[in-house]
């Protein structure tokens, strides 16, 4: 079973409306919506749920009036600003770190536990998705990853798939990097703009510093064609293969708006790069052993 | 005033818009700060090209172990919610990258077998160009956590007139640390279902925190309606639109500032600062 990830550095490059096309495209596979603070891939794949999981991260601290003494201790040791100077626990700064309830002499802290999010394993028109929703302004997006991601492997190992396509989120950080590790392929979506071409250095850097192999498709290539060039000598230098370049077109915006991928909406240019990135995509996670 | 700027999405526009208005309320005498808080991808500079005058390294304690010390109580593998400490018999391992700089492992130590130690987690930079203050951190490579980046480049805004803070996507701990303080927040979308569907999480955000925030429609297009039609539900204003014009596409490609190379949008931004002004609370 081979895991191939989608990533961009930027935000708004293409990921997610790439990886829906990949999933109309390729057969035996599972699909993971990794970017779980902000997922889009039920939008246009329509999963019917059939399982539904809360997701327990991480601890909250409690102060028990009863037993405080409001001696202020906690305020000194907390490391993030979570507790006023009354006394009182701001649950969004907490990290759940617990070094409160450790340390108060009176024994006036309880650590409970925190619902982070929950996730899901539904049915798609493409096979099975699992995806997530983290609670609003939650942390532990990367812990939430490895679950679904996890419970992804399960999956693909019950239902025989080879296959496992995962959706990354923008960015360089801990979901991306829960993301992509231990990945078999990373495909850097990316455009010719200079915010995208020095986000997508800094996450192959990522890559490279986590030993995952990488390519790199280029979208709305025609956008500005030197940039193009300067992407495609960037690549040929560091022997990173250029899966593919797709125009820059409104068809994805057209498609999602009619929930359905590039592929089942049409039938054209974009739809042939598809096709071809996929084939490239499928040799080169079956020939990386 | 600070005004944050912000998106669940990613690639909607927040960095063309944060650059753009800062380099409106320069031009207008204004004194500005732009704090490029995106630190994971930050790309404000390469909008401004500012001259960077100062680099400063941000480190984070981190536990470092004397092992010569340990005695195996394993009191501060009990006290790490984190997962970055492992005893293995006598001998403790540290998992920087997983460590939440609590502080709990040290300080639980009764042979002093931990100590704080310092890692660096990425850096802050500063630029000036007339009444145009910039600073933008960037994470390290590999560095999980920009919440303290984040935190850091805050702390180097100054008290100028207008403090225009350029968030990281999403709704998790990165956008939160950005957002906070903000006077006002704009959320920056694209009328597409993607761009609907993160703004309604951004939204559930800045409402949950009791923000006061508006809406700017990206690449606005015939499908505004989508957009539209939800600010109307939510009560929230559309503060501005900028049209999907594939000119502003090619020119942002190469890393210009839009209003100075297509003066007919520089009104879209005049208008909206001036709607901002009336809606700070």
């Amino acid at each position: 079973m081979k895991e191939l990830v989608i990533i961009s550095g930027k935000g708004g490059t293409g990921k997610t409306s790439i990886t829906a096309s990949l999933a109309a495209l390729a057969k035996h596979k599972v699909m993971v919506d990794c970017d779980v603070d902000a997922a889009d891939l039920h939008l246009v794949l329509k999963p019917e749920t059939v399982y539904k999981e809360d997701f327990y991260a991480g601890k909250l601290a409690r102060i028990n009036p009863d037993k405080c003494t409001c001696c202020g201790k906690c305020i000194d040791l907390c490391s993030f600003n979570a507790i006023s100077s009354s006394i009182k626990i701001d649950g969004i700064k907490c990290e759940g770190c617990s070094v409160c309830a450790h340390f108060c002499p009176e024994n006036a802290v309880e650590m409970t536990d925190k619902k982070s999010g929950e996730w899901f394993e539904s049915e798609t028109r493409f096979g099975k998705l699992i995806h997530a929703k983290l609670g609003i302004a939650e942390d532990n997006s990367g812990k939430l990853v490895t679950k679904i991601r996890n419970h992804a492997r399960l999956v693909a190992g019950r239902e025989n798939a080879e296959l496992i396509i995962i959706d990354g989120s923008p960015g360089v950080g801990c979901p991306v990097i829960a993301s992509i590790s231990g990945a078999n392929l990373a495909l850097i979506v990316t455009e010719p703009t200079m915010s995208a071409i020095h986000d997508a250095r800094r996450v192959y850097e990522l890559t490279r510093h986590f030993k995952i192999p990488v390519c790199i498709c280029i979208n709305k290539y025609d956008l500005n064609l030197e940039l193009t060039g300067q992407i495609e000598d960037f690549c040929r230098e560091g022997n990173i293969g250029v899966v593919g370049k797709i125009p820059y077109t409104n068809e994805f915006t057209e498609a999602m708006i009619k929930e359905l991928t590039l592929i089942e909406y049409s039938n054209n240019e974009t739809s042939v790069q598809l096709i071809q990135i996929w084939e490239k995509l499928n040799e080169i996670c079956n020939s990386n052993s | 005033m600070k005004i944050a700027i912000a998106s669940g999405k990613g690639g909607t526009g927040k960095s063309t818009l944060a650059v753009n208005l800062a380099y409106l309320l320069s031009k207008m005498n204004k004194n500005v700060c732009l704090l490029d808080c995106d630190v994971e991808e930050p790309n404000c500079h390469i909008f401004l090209k500012p001259e960077i005058k100062s680099t400063q390294k941000i480190f984070l304690p981190v536990p470092e172990a004397d092992n010569e010390k340990c005695t195996g109580c394993g009191k501060c593998t009990e006290i790490c919610q984190f997962n970055s400490l492992a005893l293995i018999k006598n001998s403790i391992m540290v998992f920087p990258e997983l460590c939440h700089n609590c502080g709990g492992c040290w300080r639980i130590c009764s042979e002093k077998a931990l100590v704080k130690a310092q890692k660096e987690i990425g850096e802050v930079q500063e630029a000036k160009s007339g009444n145009l203050h910039f600073i933008h951190g960037k994470t390290k490579i590999a560095e999980p956590m920009s919440p303290p980046l984040i935190n850091a480049v805050k702390e180097k805004g100054n008290s100028a007139d207008v403090e225009i803070i350029d968030c990281p996507p999403g709704t998790s701990c990165p956008m939160i640390a950005a957002i906070e303080g903000a006077d006002y927040v704009i959320l920056v979308t694209e009328p597409t279902p993607f761009g609907l569907y993160d703004l309604k999480l951004a939204v559930d955000v800045v409402k949950k925190l009791k923000f006061n925030a508006g809406i700017v429609i990206n690449k606005s297009s015939y499908n505004d309606h989508l957009i539209e039609d939800f600010a109307a539900k939510k009560n929230m204003e559309i503060l501005a639109k900028i049209p999907d014009d594939k000119k502003i596409a090619e020119y942002y490609s190469t890393g210009g500032i839009i209003i100075e190379k297509i003066p007919e949008y520089k009104e879209i931004f005049e208008n909206l600062n001036e709607r901002i002004s009336n809606n700070k609370r």
